[in-house]
């Protein structure tokens, strides 16, 4: 009796540590969270107006310095673009690996490469398209879509690497029992497998889109800061993060407070578009 | 055949009464459609360069229920995953030998996997319906799938959900997901799944492993049925089950065909003694 008793309070004990240890973790993760978010608003909300959203920038020096319509546009166009080149590509590599590669030596050195370009620095995809597709001067030289290729290729192998670990976990018992009613491999693709994983895969896109939603280094080499809205894609684009890049470092109080505001605007986008799409992915999952 | 011997478990009373549901049962539907032989001949399954089965020669006759029975491992599931060449879905693997569907060669040069299956439908260890389908979707699936829908897709998924014996208790909830379904319900769900694109052989891979004794005997009544439209081979790791539906039993060990006869005689007269052994309960 008093054994059991001893182990079962040292065991207690332990559950009890080891629980505080796991809390702890979880709150100092927490609190650079909170603290962005609550500096952003703090900071940000100040700059935020009718006219904030609706003006673009002037450039003036001493009188009015503009709203960030320009760098709104332009995010959403060139993100829009981005996700539209990256999401196809990186999902039909996925499938690719997961049913058809398999481990074979090209899949295994697919994965390896695809790994290697997700530690790539985003100046480096940045440098990349500003010598191939801008130095080279296709289609002028700097444009939004050139931008939009930079943060597709940023977000391609997060992409990939997301949609694969979801397509890895659909059971193969879901393939088997498309394969044995006498379907068609992509058919069993497409309409048994594909959709038991979209929202797993929607959640890997959304990853990848905010992350290149808030590169700026791609995007000054490649569609540049610019003033004027523009629907455009051939022509030079504003962006958020490259506004705030070139606000925050000015002498003037309001422009930074600018900063703070596209910073705050940039958030509010992600987390509204995130929000829409799981949305959309849980409509379309299950009834 | 004389079920009441076969199965020690069961009370002689009970057996008849089940024999005679089924009996009418059957009477219903008048058989539109004959199953097809199954001839094995030598066949050699290969995981790498181990063979899961090795050189098994077995006659799987039209309108039978032949169920396969044997240790686990002895290769029986895959015996019958050669079958529809669902086999050959595992990496790595190969199959040496013939399978004849009546007169084609399903390893034949020209013979495509895909129709292979379309002939030979299965039914699975666990219940797997498609989790993002609703009831209706899960059956409607096998003929959209297979390119089959034609016309009256709803009279043929209401055909298959009947022949699986589900209609009366799906009926109004054909639009809930198919995963919200009992455990029974889900795996006769599948055994509808594979009917509607109506194939001529039926496999079933210890369909029953994974239910409560009263779904067993709502599927087991369900073979008999289906044994006036469909060839039947059933594995099975339970002796019982063996014995109360099938007409021929295979019994299988260390990947060979140990006997082939009628259940009956394997059951109360083997001519092998592991055969003996085995039904016995002396190992396995």
């Amino acid at each position: 009796m008093t054994a059991i008793a001893a182990i079962a309070t040292r065991r207690r004990r332990q559950d009890r540590v080891a629980r505080g240890l796991l809390a702890l973790g979880t709150m100092l993760a927490l609190i650079p969270l909170a603290l962005i978010l609550y500096y952003l608003i703090v900071k940000g909300i100040g700059a935020w107006s009718w006219s904030f959203f609706t003006t673009d920038p002037t450039g003036s020096f001493f009188g009015d310095p503009g709203g960030i319509k320009s760098a709104i546009l332009g995010t959403i166009e060139i993100v829009g673009l981005a996700t539209a080149l990256a999401a196809p590509v990186g999902i039909g590599v996925a499938i690719w690996l997961v049913e058809y590669g398999k481990s074979n030596p090209v899949a295994t050195a697919v994965r390896y490469f695809i790994d290697v370009m997700t530690g790539v620095p985003s100046i480096v995809f940045g440098l990349f398209i500003y010598i191939t597709l801008v130095l080279s001067g296709i289609g002028g030289t700097f444009a939004g879509w050139k931008g939009a290729v930079a943060l597709a290729l940023l977000a391609l192998p997060i992409v990939t690497r997301s949609a694969e670990v979801v397509l890895v976990l659909v059971p193969d018992t879901l393939r088997e029992a498309g394969l044995a009613l006498g379907a068609p491999r992509w058919k069993v693709i497409t309409r048994v497998v594909l959709p038991a994983a979209l929202p797993g895969i929607v959640t890997g896109v959304l990853l990848a889109v905010a992350r290149a939603a808030g590169e700026t280094a791609p995007l000054i080499f490649t569609a540049t800061i610019v003033k004027t809205s523009s629907f455009d894609l051939g022509a030079p684009m504003n962006s958020l993060p490259a506004q705030i890049f070139s606000d925050v470092g000015q002498a003037q109080d309001r422009l930074v407070t600018r900063a703070w505001g596209a910073a705050l605007t940039l958030v509010a986008l992600i987390f509204l578009f995130t929000t829409l799409a799981r949305l959309f992915a849980r409509r379309s999952a299950v009834r | 055949m004389n079920p009441e011997v076969r199965d020690p478990l069961v009370r002689p009373s009970e057996v008849s009464k089940r024999r005679e549901v089924q009996q009418e049962r059957s009477k219903e539907r008048v058989p539109s459609q004959r199953g097809r032989d199954v001839v094995l001949e030598h066949l050699t399954a290969f995981y790498g360069d181990n063979p899961a089965v090795s050189g098994v020669s077995l006659h799987f006759k039209a309108n039978d229920v032949t169920a396969i029975i044997g240790p686990s491992g002895c290769g029986k599931s895959t015996l019958v995953r050669c079958i529809n060449r669902m086999h050959e879905e595992i990496p790595g693997t190969r199959v040496e030998g013939k399978v004849m569907l009546d007169d084609v060669d399903v390893y034949g040069p020209g013979s495509d996997p895909v129709a292979v299956r379309a002939a030979i439908g299965m039914v699975f260890q666990k219940a797997n319906p498609f989790p993002t389908m609703s009831v209706f979707d899960n059956v409607a699936a096998g003929l959209r799938l297979t390119g089959k829908k034609g016309r009256d897709l709803n009279g043929r998924v209401e055909s298959a959900l009947k022949g699986a014996g589900l209609w009366e208790e799906v009926k109004d909830r054909l639009d809930r997901p198919g995963s919200a379904l009992s455990g029974g319900q889900q795996q006769r769900l599948c055994i509808a799944r594979a009917i509607a694109v109506q194939p001529e052989v039926i496999l079933m891979d210890e369909p029953c492993s994974a239910l409560d004794p009263q779904a067993t005997l709502r599927i087991e009544e369900l073979i008999s049925e289906l044994k006036t439209r469909y060839t039947i081979a059933i594995v099975t790791h339970n002796m019982q089950q063996a014995a109360r539906v099938a007409d021929s039993t295979a019994f299988m060990l260390n990947g060979e065909l140990v006997e082939f006869a009628p259940t009956d005689k394997i059951f109360t007269n083997p001519s092998d003694s592991r055969t003996e052994d085995y039904v016995t309960g002396r190992f396995g």
